[in-house]
């Protein structure tokens, strides 16, 4: 029986990686074919290099997610602070407000902004874009940092407080170095998101504002070159060293709370 | 009254930022959704039912029975997978335990448009599966499986499956497997043992796994864009059809809130289901 979970595990695995090594190892083909193996090169990078679209892609999509992930790393760590310390009436309600941009499928919020800024008239631009992420992203950055909140001591700050620090004090000294791993947990969620994200971009991008989610997008649909590869794997390396940042803050915090 | 005073500068910039770009521009929408179109793109505000009218048209219809009856194969598929899979992690704890969580959510972090185009390389006619069943088999005829459903399906499934695994283990690393052993011990057998206490316990997990896969397939427009090639339509396709090339904004909005009735239908289900087993545990 174990044997039989265990080759699940096995073909698992296999079924979730063998499609992402393919695009690794091609991304080194010589040859111009997508799927045949010609010899190794560097060739496609080089050619990546010079292509100022892919600059261009690049620069935008660094743009929308550096100018998301700060607002909603700081609007959505201040809700998650409020939840944890205050009790009121809609609490719940907000909580559960929080939720609802995670429920709802990203086409139907794309096509929403979409109608939303035709009718007030906001131009279809970078700002267009940050705005979008900024909704799904500040849901994320509250859902992680109050997991995290609620993970914790809280008689540190009573103490604090019993000591004669003020609020501004204990915030800073105590708590905020406290939830600081979630903060940045956040942070690093949201910035991912908002690279990787396609649907809300397409719908809410400017002409000319792509980025290289939708520059690859556009690439798979006028010709598949083996350059996709190229970037494709750029921006797996992109997310392998996020993933294990976050992984070292997170192995870090647990290390500290033993 | 300073408490209020903090609670307000806390909270209002995320509520004030929902409000503005995610509940009125929902509201913007299912206004669309009951004008007319424009015969240059634009909207005519003249109210109609005609858009829903549409929607309940049997081509539409179908479009979107397909979304769903698709999205309910993959939940399955992802639960019959995943439930060993969690299953074994949970219940041995291997040593690599921590490990193989991670490499389940590393696909996560991995851009979705990204994973689903390196399936093109494996699935087209001259791709990767091809060739390797050609050299096993001698005389074999390239298989068609890029721009079918079947394509959709396996992109589908390879997109979601960490959504189903991640709560199925945490749902059954909860669980105090001492419950199945006694059972064992009063007689029941494995099997038995496995049906009537291992499975109740851990529903809580499948409905969440379950939710996560089937609300974004059920609304999916990528993986049937890219694996489907055009020819395999769900609802996600119809809906931006109408925005990026039909301009017919009224029918596409119209088409989101029909989409968004299932998700929120399964929203609710969801929930019954959750409290009628918390009900039954007790």
């Amino acid at each position: 029986m174990k044997r039989l979970f265990e080759i699940n595990i096995l073909l698992v695995f296999l079924f979730l990686y063998i499609p992402i090594i393919v695009v690794v190892v091609f991304s080194f083909n010589s040859g111009e074919q997508i799927s045949v193996w010609e010899g190794f090169s560097l060739d496609w990078y080089a050619k990546l290099i010079k292509n100022p679209d892919v600059w261009r892609a690049c620069k935008n999509s660094l743009i929308i997610a550096c100018a998301a992930t700060v607002i909603s790393t700081i609007i959505g760590t201040a809700a998650a602070v409020a939840l944890n310390k205050y009790r009121f009436r809609l609490r719940n309600t907000i909580i559960h407000t929080l939720y609802l941009p995670l429920i709802i499928p990203d086409i139907v919020l794309a096509i929403a902004l979409l109608t939303f800024y035709a009718q007030v008239k906001i131009p279809i631009g970078l700002a267009s874009v940050i705005i979008a992420h900024i909704v799904f992203n500040v849901s994320y950055v509250a859902i992680v940092v109050r997991a995290r909140l609620q993970g914790y001591d809280h008689t540190v700050e009573e103490a604090a407080l019993d000591l004669g620090a003020n609020e501004w004090q204990t915030f800073w000294k105590i708590t905020f170095p406290l939830i600081a791993p979630g903060i940045i947990g956040g942070a690093l969620l949201a910035f991912t998101l908002s690279i990787d994200d396609f649907v809300i971009t397409f719908f809410t991008a400017g002409v000319g504002k792509t980025t290289l989610s939708v520059h690859i997008y556009n690439s798979l649909k006028f010709g598949i070159t083996p350059e996709l590869n190229a970037i494709s794997t750029m921006l797996l390396v992109n997310s392998i060293v996020f993933i294990l940042l976050f992984v070292w803050l997170h192995g870090k915090n647990i290390r500290r709370t033993i | 009254m300073r408490h209020n005073y903090r609670l307000f500068i806390l909270l209002s910039p995320v509520i004030l930022w929902l409000l503005c770009f995610f509940f009125v521009p929902l509201i913007s929408a299912l206004i669309y959704s009951f004008v007319e179109r424009g015969t240059y793109g634009g909207v005519v505000w003249n109210f109609t039912l005609e858009n829903y009218q549409r929607v309940f048209d049997g081509l539409y219809l179908r479009i979107l029975w397909r979304s769903i009856s698709t999205a309910l194969v993959c939940t399955a598929i992802c639960l019959l997978v995943g439930y060993p899979f969690a299953y074994y992690l949970a219940y041995y704890r291997p040593k690599l335990r921590n490990v193989l969580l991670l490499l389940v959510v590393v696909p996560f972090w991995i851009n979705f448009l990204i994973r689903t185009y390196a399936w093109i390389l494996i699935l087209r006619t001259e791709g990767l599966l091809n060739s390797f069943l050609s050299i096993l088999i001698p005389g074999f005829q390239p298989l068609e499986i890029l721009n079918t459903p079947f394509a959709v399906q396996i992109g589908l499934v390879y997109g979601y499956l960490p959504f189903m695994i991640l709560p199925l283990y945490a749902a059954l690393e909860q669980m105090d497997f001492s419950l199945v052993d006694a059972a064992k011990d009063l007689g029941a057998s494995p099997r038995h043992a496995f049906w009537h206490v291992t499975l109740p316990l851990s529903i809580p997990g499948i409905l969440a796994g379950s939710m996560l896969v089937f609300i974004p397939t059920v609304g999916a427009f990528l993986t049937p864009d890219i694996l489907g090639g055009g020819k395999v339509i769900f609802i996600g396709n119809v809906i931006e059809r109408q925005f990026k090339s039909a301009r017919d904004y009224p029918f596409g909005s119209a088409l989101s809130f029909m989409l968004m009735v299932i998700v929120l239908a399964g929203t609710v289900l969801y929930f019954r289901a959750l409290q009628d087993s918390e009900s039954a545990e007790t």
